[in-house]
């Protein structure tokens, strides 16, 4: 598949906003986090920034961005009617969350209710993100419940390591998200290998036999495409990718994008200070750089049952 | 709206048959659809650098050729392939604007190009790809089964079949109500074992394949030799001869 940038820039900032969102709302009423309304605010804000920045950079790849409120309506059958129904929802609780905070404080009742309620939409939104992939059967390498719980993972890490450099940019020492972050790190390299190894040894359900129908005479292979350039087709859904250049952004993805970030951490929170706060928000940067590498290798290493009657693998 | 409609049993269900014993990969019924579809229900069906080194543009038809079998025993099979306006469309559900739908009353797929935003998912939800992104009016563009010409009142009714299937020159393209167990492209589909694309994937194509017939042997039985035609006396001895003579 085509990894068109703004989809990979908004799925990876959007769901660093939303892991950011769910763990605010989750460890600031348990008492995990800063009691501070500027700190809140300045979380809330930033994890609302990163989501309407990613919002509005999948609005780049339509063909018609003006019409993009008409997504809100088909939330009956379409994942992607879901996404957006769920994301533009998710900013009432969030700001009620951000209020609740500035006046009761971060533990306090109302404050706990918003900001559960903030997570909850955050995940929801979040799975519906996955779903939109998941969904799609004549993509191999997505349809499967795996992605789903990637993405859900993949959002909680990337809302931890930021929401670490954040509490120790306030000079917060960080453990509980700083753990967190370690463990989810830990958690998406394992998810990360697993997924790889499914769609390296999946068998691929449908084949040319079965796409032209032709498999009762044996073999089938094409002797001559319909056009003589790349249509919309092989470029939207026939990318393909070097297996060295894919082996090569697998190592970059674990290792800058978990590997490292978790040892930046691991060195951070004992330092504490200026010098662990430079490194956790290292560990941030290194992790969404990384997850922009695994969200460009989720597009470019999945194939399309069209290609079959191209004569390619699927 | 996106959710599908409910399918009643004898309901009409407009669509193809392609005969793929027939079909001579002439590519006629891509040229006839492009042509009509230029100014129909979703013209125009632009095109990029068409004289240029790189020629792309929107396309509901395209005709592969593919060599099945192996050997002496393979053959070659024209395919023209397009959209199969399935029972069961991922490409209508996923929509998020409800521009893509499926018609209840003859079971068509259809874009309403005012309605479509172009995020291009219903194209990665088909898995024939029958849909074609138009990158000029920034919409997704599909096949109508020339729902401008099958029911156009202006036509005379003999035309009043999908372009692709009015051009044909081997009678291999065939269209009509597959929802009718008793019409004629539901009895050419029982008659001669007609199947679905990838029918693992579970969309319920309405358009049907017919497969190629058995092939005939290629080579005809060898001529008896005259010696073995079983003459006797003097005209037996002769042709043995002339037999014998030719064959040295």
């Amino acid at each position: 598949m085509n990894p068109a940038f703004s989809v990979i820039f908004f799925t990876t900032a959007s769901g660093a906003g939303y892991g950011l969102l769910a763990l605010l709302g989750l460890l600031a009423p348990a008492g995990l986090l800063p009691d501070s309304v500027a700190f809140g605010l300045v979380g809330i804000a930033l994890a609302l920034a990163l989501v309407t920045t990613g919002l509005l950079a999948s609005t780049v790849h339509l063909g018609h961005p003006e019409r993009a409120w008409r997504a809100f309506s088909q939330w009956r059958t379409s994942w992607l009617s879901r996404e957006g129904v769920a994301a533009v929802l998710t900013y009432i609780p969030a700001l009620l969350f951000a209020f609740a905070w500035s006046t009761g404080g971060a533990t306090g009742g109302t404050t706990a209710a918003f900001g559960v309620a903030s997570a909850v939409m955050a995940v929801a939104t979040v799975y519906c993100t996955g779903m939109i992939y998941a969904s799609l059967k004549p993509i191999r390498q997505w349809h499967s419940p795996l992605v789903t719980r990637n993405y859900l993972l993949f959002a909680a890490f990337s809302g931890a390591v930021c929401l670490t450099a954040l509490a120790a940019l306030f000079g917060w020492p960080g453990e509980a998200p700083g753990g967190l972050a370690i463990l989810l790190a830990l958690s998406g390299l394992f998810a990360k290998l697993r997924y790889w190894r499914f769609i390296d040894g999946a068998a691929p359900g449908s084949t040319i036999e079965s796409a032209t129908g032709l498999g009762g005479l044996g073999k089938v292979r094409m002797l001559e495409s319909p056009n003589t350039q790349d249509n919309y087709l092989l470029k939207e859904m026939g990318f393909r990718i070097g297996r060295k250049h894919a082996a090569r952004l697998r190592r970059i993805a674990l290792v800058a994008g978990f590997v490292v970030p978790a040892l930046l951490l691991l060195l951070a929170l004992p330092i504490g200070g200026g010098a662990g706060a430079l490194l956790a928000v290292a560990a941030a940067v290194l992790a969404l750089l990384g997850l922009i590498a695994e969200r460009w290798l989720f597009f470019a290493e999945a194939t399309h049952t069209v290609t079959l009657y191209y004569g390619r693998a699927a | 709206m996106t959710s599908l409609p409910q399918p009643a049993k004898g309901a009409t269900k407009l669509g193809l048959v392609i005969d793929l014993d027939t079909c001579v990969g002439c590519h006629a019924c891509a040229v006839n659809c492009k042509e009509w579809n230029a100014s129909g229900h979703s013209a125009p069906m632009t095109d990029q650098d068409p004289y240029g080194s790189k020629p792309d543009g929107v396309w509901f038809n395209r005709v592969h050729s593919y060599e099945a079998g192996t050997g002496t025993q393979s053959r070659t099979v024209n395919f023209p392939r397009s959209c199969l306006h399935c029972e069961t469309p991922a490409c209508v559900t996923v929509c998020p604007t409800g521009a893509s739908y499926k018609r209840a009353e003859d079971g068509i797929v259809l874009v309403n190009a005012d309605a479509c935003i172009g995020c291009k998912l219903c194209s990665w939800a088909c898995p024939y790809g029958a849909r074609e992104y138009d990158s000029d009016a920034g919409v997704m563009k599909k096949c109508t089964l020339c729902i401008d010409r099958i029911y156009n009142q202006t036509l005379p009714e003999h035309e009043r079949t999908p372009a692709c299937v009015s051009t044909c020159p081997a009678s291999a393209r065939h269209f009509g109500d597959l929802g009718d167990p008793d019409s004629a492209v539901s009895r050419l589909v029982a008659e001669r074992g007609g199947f679905d694309l990838m029918p693992e994937m579970g969309y319920a194509p309405t358009n049907k394949y017919l497969p190629p017939r058995p092939r005939t042997e290629l080579s005809p039985p060898p001529l008896p030799r005259p010696a073995e035609t079983g003459a006797e006396g003097v005209a037996g001895r002769l042709l043995a001869w002339v037999d014998r003579a030719l064959s040295r």
